[in-house]
């Protein structure tokens, strides 16, 4: 009984995990740079889910889609400035991290001063709070509607990677930049491309994450921004399927720890097995090895 | 120093640039070996809170505080960097974040894991709230003597072979390894030197702002380490140094915008990587470029066709 909750609450939180992972890992995975904005991207969705809904009274379905739109431009926007000039200066991989994590300082302290340091609520009422009933665990609606968003989110974008043309010219930038290049691939296009699918996933996560904890602040990145650095290192960098899994391992993971008493312990605990798979197996639980990665 | 004042550097802001520059030299040594580590808060947080139990609960001299700060620091960077100087870029820059938090998770947890352990409650590190109430033990003069010291010893370290191997490495570390240098004793001994530089400038640092708790050495305050070097540029050792200055002194310096602090300091370390890769310093003349330019100035011309 008690490990069937458990494991409900792992599916869910999993779900924003991978959900929000998934955009690390493609850009990633395409461009073979560490987003380090990425968890700034995911909070400035909750914001704009959130004011959607508070400031211009729409329906609470309109809060995601709409999170995912403007979350993708903030996405795009960090891949012109922050990105774009070093890797047309040729630079290494280090000062595009470094120029992400500029970006993510600027994106957070904006949205500080926009909207103050105090959590802001979605409206009491708006999501039901009652478990849905005759249930061998306890579950809200608000939980599966996560769940079956997150799924849905991502069997598209694995649909779209792996069957679609502008899939396959992302898989050929990924794979080579040059030889996609010459080949009829316009490469910039792809990047922007991916920028704003990563940055809709993020939008979209936080959406579910605020309507999750509903305690929406600037800060609510920082935590899953390790997180999800956790989950895509679990994974093998870049790889999505690797994001999908690692999601719900991290979740599942947290989830037992606190349920096992250690709650204080439960980030310490992320962070060490994150520790542990970079030394034991930095291509990723599901990866491959790779020459130049450790 | 009235001028300075008039312009809001006042004494502590200069005690502050001061801990900052040491704490830009910290990572510049890592970044100067081309290692890209993030650990510098972490151990930062160690120093800090090593410094401030030794003068505070065991009532010993600041000096016994800012040496027992550094030496943990030092000694636990060996067990850390051991394993985890075997990852290199994006991987080590992961790897020390996630150390970092380890670090502040377990200073914040630190009080009911030792008292479980010796069954019996004590308050050591005081949990989220931190240590209260610490002396303002730290002097001017100590921080400028520690600085000049300090940089007297990076550039012996510099002109050093051992300095050389670490430029070797950052510059190829495969080729540094068919030298004949012995990368993996470098990158460790460097990391620990980073270590013992981050632990003393916690140390100074908890005994200047009279309160000390795990939220303020965390990923932020790694980022505002990176920036200082960033910012200044890794040229030479004086980069990190005025990169801190530079950092520190400006909120002070533009009182009006000082809430926009972050933003300026995001957009700082974004536009200056993306615009000046060679930092702040890279607009002073190195002595190889006066060199140049007193040769083309004094250059003897060609003598005229007779």
């Amino acid at each position: 009984m008690n490990l069937i909750q458990q494991l409900v609450n792992a599916i869910w939180l999993g779900s924003v995990y991978s959900l929000f992972a998934l955009g690390y890992a493609l850009v990633f995975s395409v461009l073979g740079v560490l987003n380090l904005a990425h968890s700034a991207v995911f909070m400035w969705g909750a914001w704009i889910g959130l004011l959607v809904v508070t400031q211009l009274t729409l329906p609470l379905w309109i809060a995601v889609p709409a999170a995912m739109l403007g979350a993708g431009l903030i996405s795009v926007a960090l891949e012109r400035t922050a990105f774009a000039p070093l890797r047309a200066r040729g630079a290494p991989r280090i000062s595009q991290l470094i120029s992400s994590i500029g970006a993510s300082f600027f994106l957070v302290n904006f949205a500080q001063l926009l909207f103050g340091t105090n959590p802001e609520r979605f409206p009491i009422g708006l999501i039901p709070a009652e478990a849905i009933p005759n249930l061998p665990f306890r579950v809200t609606p608000i939980q599966v509607v996560i769940l079956m968003v997150s799924v849905v989110l991502m069997a598209l974008l694995n649909l779209l990677v792996a069957r679609t043309r502008l899939g396959q010219r992302m898989r050929a930038v990924a794979f080579n930049q040059r030889t996609a290049g010459l080949l009829g691939v316009n490469v910039g296009a792809i990047y922007m491309i991916t920028f704003f699918l990563a940055g809709a996933l993020a939008g979209a996560a936080g959406v579910l994450y605020g309507l999750a904890f509903n305690q929406i602040t600037p800060f609510i990145g920082d935590a899953i921004a390790l997180k999800g650095l956790t989950v895509i290192v679990l994974g093998g960098l870049g790889n999505i399927q690797g994001a999908l899994i690692g999601g719900f391992v991290v979740a599942a993971l947290e989830v037992f720890s606190v349920a096992a008493g250690g709650s204080n312990y439960r980030d310490a605990i992320v962070f060490t097995l994150l520790f542990l798979i970079l030394l034991v197996r930095p291509q990723g639980l599901v990866g491959q090895k790779e020459q130049t990665r450790a | 120093m009235d001028v300075l004042r008039s312009i809001g550097i006042t004494e502590p802001v200069i005690q502050f640039m001061l801990v900052n520059a040491l704490l830009g030299l910290s990572i510049y040594l890592t970044l100067y070996t081309g290692m890209f580590s993030l650990a510098n808060a972490g151990f930062m947080a160690i120093g800090a809170f090593a410094g401030v139990i030794l003068t505070q609960t065991f009532d010993l001299p600041l000096a016994v505080g800012i040496a027992g700060g550094a030496a943990l620091a030092g000694v636990l960077a060996i067990p850390v960097g051991l394993p985890v100087l075997r990852l290199r870029d994006i991987y080590l820059a992961i790897a020390t974040i996630g150390f970092g938090e380890v670090v502040r998770i377990l200073i914040l947890n630190f009080d009911p894991l030792v008292s479980g352990i010796i069954g019996q409650r004590v308050t050591i590190t005081g949990g989220a709230l931190g240590i209260k109430g610490i002396p303002k033990l730290t002097e001017t003069w100590h921080l400028v003597g520690f600085l000049i010291a300090v940089c007297y010893l990076i550039d012996r370290l510099h002109r050093s072979r051992f300095g050389r191997a670490m430029a070797a490495i950052r510059q190829d570390e495969k080729v540094a390894a068919n030298m004949g240098i012995n990368v993996v004793y470098v990158k460790n001994v460097v990391f620990v030197l980073s270590a013992l530089l981050a632990g003393a400038a916690g140390a100074f640092s908890g005994h200047l702002t009279r309160i000390i708790s795990p939220d303020g050495f965390g990923f932020a305050q790694a980022v505002n380490i990176l920036a200082f070097a960033v910012l200044g540029g890794g040229a030479s050792y004086f980069g990190p140094i005025l990169g801190a200055v530079v950092l520190t002194g400006l909120p002070e310096v533009l009182r009006p915008v000082r809430e926009y602090r972050g933003v300026v300091n995001g957009l700082i370390l974004m536009l200056v990587i993306v615009y000046l890769p060679g930092g702040l310093i890279s607009f002073f003349p190195t002595r190889r470029s006066l060199q140049r330019l007193r040769r083309r100035l004094f250059a003897p011309r060609p003598a005229p066709p007779a």
